[in-house]
């Protein structure tokens, strides 16, 4: 394939679990610096789409390539290795560790590898940057819900991901919460870094994204800036249903 | 965090040079527990290493030891090799045995996993008894030599510390790290960019390696040995129960476990001989109603409720 010049492009990709085709034939790319949303209903196959790029599941057909390269071959931690970072939409720590080595194992063995004291500074710098830094610490279990999700946020960014990809992200948040989640993010798009995420909340989408990538069953129904793709007629009735519905 | 490391280190040690006077003090009852319960501790130790961070409980211990005692017996007896050449030999065996079993089986999760070790144990020691009966001609084996007693609790001893001391390099290292962070979500591992079949492979061919070894240096003990004896199933469960009990999270649980298993176990044996497996039985209630992280957890919660009381 050749290099188009995007970070990641994803070509006539298709999923199918059984005779469900979760995905279909989806076409789209994310320039450098870019941060593109994939928005659409429940079960659109926004979350399926993820799990593809990030390598938990593979194509049934298609190919994924991140700067020119392919990647839909790879298992997970390989495109890890290369430099895709993602947090999961249902937060997934490790339990038994402490919140600073939770981060730590985002340094030791992604894109670039850390080790020792030198892992250990830049997971403390990482939770300084998602403001959790004082947490140190302490045992995950005494988290609430969003720190839960900064140190998630910081574990990938200690990979240095080069694409980053957050699966509702902002979800299940309280409305404070949700005020320092989105400004979180705006500083990620503010250091120039390259984002894919999944979101249902139409705010962050609209005041986040460069543009949007909308899905319904499976298809992509648009693509586009926020406002001009929510004011689609297509995708309003993807979201509420037909008039005479 | 390493201070620590290093502190765990050289109390290790110096254990291990007060156990190394044990055959020099004890007589030769006491002695005779004692290889038992070295053999115990360098085969839970070299378990742990694998199944405490990833909580995958192999069966397959019995194999391993199985391989080590029998390709002993067999090459002294039937080929006049050395002691030491065929000891060598079986840990490469075994190694290579753990690394084809670990390909094949570690991407299967929990349950189907320990049924694998345990149906491959048995398969194994079928197939050899098999092989010996139908194409080998005699059905026991010698080996015959010089070894004392307190040799092989020795050697067993050098075992137990050199497995110590690897979990505790492992421990300390990526590796290490990579399989705590396996055991608590596989999914994570892989997306924090780990290879999670390579770090359970490597882990678990060290187990197969100690295994074998172990197995080896006991063989001398028996003089006579059948395949039936060495590959006993009972080994494996014995080998998690003791690792249970002492505690699977740390990597000197297993000698917290072994010695007061090995006493009373020698006790209930003597007095009520056709009760043990019973015991067995009470044992693993008592691990999972009472000690669910063995004696080393119930130790640790206690030592945080002092510390707290102090405050």
């Amino acid at each position: 394939m050749r290099y188009s010049g995007s970070a990641l492009s994803v070509n006539g990709v298709t999923k199918r679990f059984g005779g469900l085709v979760a995905v279909d034939n989806m076409e789209f790319s994310v320039g450098e610096h870019e941060m593109v949303g994939i928005i659409g209903p429940n079960g659109s196959g926004k979350t399926t789409m993820m799990n593809m790029i990030s390598g938990t599941f593979k194509p049934t057909s298609g190919s994924i390539s991140m700067m020119g390269s392919r990647i839909s071959d790879l298992p997970a931690q390989e495109i890890t290795r290369r430099g895709v970072g993602r947090t999961f939409q249902l937060v997934r720590l490790l339990p038994s560790l402490s919140v600073l080595e939770n981060v730590i194992a985002g340094a030791v063995f992604g894109h670039r590898k850390r080790w020792g004291r030198e892992a250990e500074d830049h997971a403390h710098r990482m939770l300084e940057r998602v403001g959790m830094d004082a947490m140190s610490y302490a045992p995950v279990s005494s988290l609430t819900y969003i720190d839960q999700k900064r140190v998630e946020l910081a574990r990938v960014l200690a990979g240095d991901p080069e694409i980053l990809l957050l699966d509702e992200w902002l979800a299940g948040l309280n409305p404070t919460e949700l005020e320092t989640g989105i400004e979180l993010i705006h500083d990620l798009r503010k250091e120039g870094r390259t984002v894919i995420l999944v979101e249902h909340v139409m705010d962050a989408i609209r005041s986040l994204c460069d543009r949007c990538v909308v899905m319904s069953s499976g298809v992509k129904i648009a693509e586009g800036s926020p406002d001009v793709v929510l004011s689609d007629p297509e995708v309003i009735r993807a979201y509420l249903g037909d008039d005479d519905a | 965090m390493s201070r620590s490391g290093f502190k765990e280190l050289a109390i290790a040690a110096c254990l291990a040079i007060l156990a190394g006077f044990v055959p020099l003090v004890f007589n030769n009852y006491w002695l005779s527990i004692s290889v038992t319960a070295m053999m115990y501790i360098a085969l839970c130790t070299s378990w742990v290493m694998f199944s405490g961070p990833t909580h995958y409980i192999s069966l397959a211990s019995g194999a391993f030891f199985g391989i080590g005692g029998y390709l002993v017996a067999t090459g002294m007896s039937d080929y006049q090799m050395s002691f030491w050449l065929m000891a060598g030999i079986s840990a490469l065996v075994a190694t290579i045995l753990a690394g084809l079993i670990g390909a094949a089986t570690l991407r299967l999760s929990g349950v189907y996993f320990v049924i694998f070790t345990l149906g491959l144990a048995e398969m194994i020691r079928n197939l050899v008894s098999w092989v010996q009966n139908n194409f080998l001609g005699s059905r026991g084996l010698y080996v015959l030599t010089d070894f004392t007693e307190a040799h092989i609790y020795w050697m067993l001893l050098v075992l137990a510390a050199a497995a110590y001391f690897l979990g505790w390099y492992i421990n300390r290292s990526r590796l290490g790290f990579a399989l705590r962070i396996i055991g608590n979500d596989e999914t994570v591992a892989r997306h924090v960019g780990i290879n999670t079949a390579t770090a359970k492979i490597v882990l678990f061919m060290t187990t197969g390696f100690f295994g074998a070894l172990v197995g080896a240096v006991i063989a001398p003990r028996y003089s006579y040995i059948e395949p039936n004896q060495v590959f006993s199933p009972e080994l494996s469960f014995m080998v998690v129960i003791m690792a249970l009990l002492g505690g699977a999270g740390r990597l000197w649980g297993p000698i917290v476990g072994v010695i007061p298993f090995t006493l009373v176990w020698e006790y209930v044996s003597l007095q009520f001989p056709n009760q043990t497996t019973m015991f067995i039985g009470l044992i693993f209630l008592l691990i999972v109603f009472v000690l669910p992280n063995g004696i080393v957890g119930r130790l640790e919660q206690v030592a945080v409720k002092i510390r707290q009381g102090g405050h």
